[in-house]
């Protein structure tokens, strides 16, 4: 999520997913806390080690659905059974499989905006955010572990950036 | 994507790359000033757009009367260009979709450069339904929206209007799906940019970081949006198929229609995806990326989709037969050997015999052979519009109905428009953005890079995980 204060990070440069997996749970074994991963491709395998709960988008997702078939299905059925009901070739008012394909497409169409939009708002992205990143490297291919300066003093850091192969150390505000 | 690779497989990505050589490789295509070539092509593309513009006014200008259509043949190149920009598109939901569905590592070689032109075919789809209204300037009305005229609705019975839903709605999610894989792929861009052109790129990939939340739910909902899109290109084309099927006119009036459709779509599709492809892979030096395997993978699609267009055919002859419905009997009786059998054979011979081909080996990895039958692919199915929809409509119940169509100047010059439409839109994309998805690619390098696995492997294969972390979470 995007942060309101500023935050003091000293953060170490890996050359490869395989290092960063293994400086993850050293760091995991140690009782560090991680300030954040970064990578220019999502690395299988992190997400168990550095604990991050499931995300809760697809049940996001499911319920967006379940608006957009309702609205969908509710709505004709209003419209064609009390608004304004019309005979369409024979058929009864409450036509339900000539409503299927529309309220499908609905339910797809709801769900994908939603799940879309929500993923932007809770991961603080959108057109004209402007985040402070950590090293233009890390989007080709470099990959990341950052610590709060706060949280694990700079030395304790330094240690286990060395320990741990880290290409390189630094520090930023972000 | 699993972790582990048998041994067996070809590799994805030649050249013993490193992650930076990919980025290097993807990315300098949209910094480099223009080649030649993508000049040449732009001009050509603008050109011919200009033409169909004018086109589309002379139609709404002068009216549907400046098309050859009439009474008894009241949709032809109109609604024939319609379903084959459809079917086009759904080759770039299929491979981005589909394909995550069966992990397949080797749809992310192709799948940027496919879903974008899933974008502009069914941009380029969606012109007609609106111009062939007659007057386009009451377009709102196929919407559901409270008016002053009663409300009057539109009718939701009509598959006229569950096409309105399934198109707006395909190109919908096909966008979002699209655009959330661009995301860090931009910000790659942007970071290797510098001045006006990181300010653009950074408004383009939203700020993104990197962060291994945001790829967890990144993960997540390209998984989602690909489970949505699935039955989506599904239901899109079955919808089309739909606007036939749901009539009473012998030959379109059939079961038959949506699988006949769907497939038939994914067959012409990746036809396109192979003719796109080629050239790009060849003008963009792309070849590690685009391999061989790739294109063999999307010719085996082929061979198969065609094979099931092929029996589709066979079956709709058969039980034409077996029905014993003269109407039905006739319908196929015209098809063949009526005014039009030129028409049909072209199709037969276009789409059944040409895919065979691929049957053997070689031939399927042969690219100049992939890319002559590809584009015959095309025009076979383009021909399957027509004899469906025109040679149709010519010899339907009433014989004192019966006529003739060859199209006016203006449709030949929109249809014309469209492939400057898609073509100026495909040629700003490979400007503007990576053609290949940076990010997916560099994701499987470990388990496909050829340096891992295949003949030239240099760090011996089966890279296991610690953790089996599944991507369906």
């Amino acid at each position: 999520m995007a942060n309101n204060k500023q935050t003091d990070v000293i953060f170490g440069l890996y050359n490869d997913e395989e290092d960063l997996l293994r400086a993850v749970k050293a760091a995991k074994k140690d009782h560090l806390d991680i300030y954040d991963v970064y990578s220019p491709f999502p690395v299988h395998g992190l997400d168990p080690i550095l604990e991050l709960e499931e995300s809760r988008l697809h049940q996001a997702g499911f319920i967006y659905g379940a608006i957009g078939t309702l609205t969908a299905f509710l709505g004709m059925s209003w419209i064609f059974t009390k608004d304004w009901p019309n005979i369409f070739g024979g058929k009864p008012y409450w036509s339900v499989p000539a409503f299927i394909p529309i309220t499908f497409e609905m339910t797809v169409l709801f769900s994908a905006i939603g799940m879309t939009v929500t993923f932007y708002i809770i991961n603080g992205l959108g057109p004209g955010v402007v985040n402070t990143y950590l090293d233009d490297r890390i989007t080709d291919d470099k990959f990341c572990i950052a610590f709060d300066k706060s949280a694990v003093s700079a030395e304790r850091a330094e240690s286990f950036f060395k320990s741990t192969g880290a290409s390189e150390v630094n520090s930023k505000t972000i | 994507m699993s972790a582990v690779v048998s041994p067996l497989r070809r590799p994805l990505i030649t050249g013993n790359k490193t992650y930076h050589q990919i980025t290097e490789d993807l990315i300098s295509p949209t910094e480099k000033t223009p080649t030649k070539a993508w000049v040449i092509g732009f001009v050509l593309s603008v050109a011919v757009l200009t033409f169909g513009i004018f086109c589309i006014i002379w139609t709404i200008w002068v009216g549907i009367g400046s098309w050859n259509l009439n009474r008894t043949i009241n949709w032809s190149w109109d609604i024939t260009n319609f379903v084959w920009w459809i079917g086009i598109g759904h080759a770039g939901t299929l491979i981005s979709a589909i394909l995550l569905l069966f992990r397949q590592k080797w749809r992310t070689g192709v799948n940027r450069a496919a879903e974008a032109m899933t974008i502009f075919a069914v941009m380029c789809a969606g012109l007609f339904p609106l111009i062939h209204m007659g007057r386009i300037w009451l377009a709102m009305f196929i919407m559901p929206y409270p008016n002053t005229r009663g409300p009057l609705w539109p009718n939701f019975n009509s598959p006229l209007l569950w096409d309105v839903f399934a198109i707006s709605t395909y190109l919908t999610v096909s966008l979002l799906f699209w655009y959330t894989g661009l995301v860090p792929d931009f910000a790659t861009v942007r970071d290797r940019a510098k001045g006006l052109r990181k300010k653009i790129y950074n408004t383009l990939s939203f700020g993104w970081t990197g962060s291994a939340k945001h790829w967890q739910r990144w993960e997540s909902l390209s998984l989602v949006l690909a489970g949505l899109s699935t039955p989506l290109v599904l239901s899109v084309h079955t919808i089309v198929s739909f606007d036939f099927a749901t009539s009473v006119i012998p030959g379109w009036h059939t079961t038959i229609f949506p699988p006949y459709f769907v497939a038939g779509a994914i067959f012409s599709g990746f036809a396109m995806v192979l003719t796109l492809m080629i050239i790009t892979r060849k003008l963009l030096k792309l070849e590690d990326y685009i391999t061989i395997e790739h294109i063999e993978s999307m010719n085996k699609v082929i061979l198969l989709t065609g094979t099931i267009v092929g029996v589709a055919y066979l079956t709709e002859l058969f039980i034409a037969w077996y029905s014993g419905y003269v109407y039905e009997q006739f319908a196929f009786f015209n098809r063949a050997l009526g005014p039009y059998w030129w028409s049909y054979f072209g199709m037969m011979f276009c789409n059944v015999v040409s895919p065979q081909f691929f049957w053997k080996k070689s031939w399927r990895r042969n690219i100049t052979l992939t890319f002559f039958l590809s584009i015959v692919v095309n025009i076979g199915m383009w021909f399957e519009r027509f004899v469906i929809i025109a040679t149709t409509l010519a010899r339907d119940y009433l014989p004192s109905s019966w006529s003739l169509y060859s199209p006016s100047w203006v449709e030949i010059g929109i249809y014309v428009g469209t492939f400057g439409l898609f073509f100026t839109a495909f040629l700003i994309f490979v400007r503007v953005a990576p053609v290949v998805a940076v990010a997916e690619v560099k994701a499987i390098l470990k388990s496909s890079g050829d340096q891992y696995i295949g003949d030239n492997a240099t760090h011996g294969h089966g890279h296991k995980h610690h953790s089996e972390h599944s991507d369906t979470h």
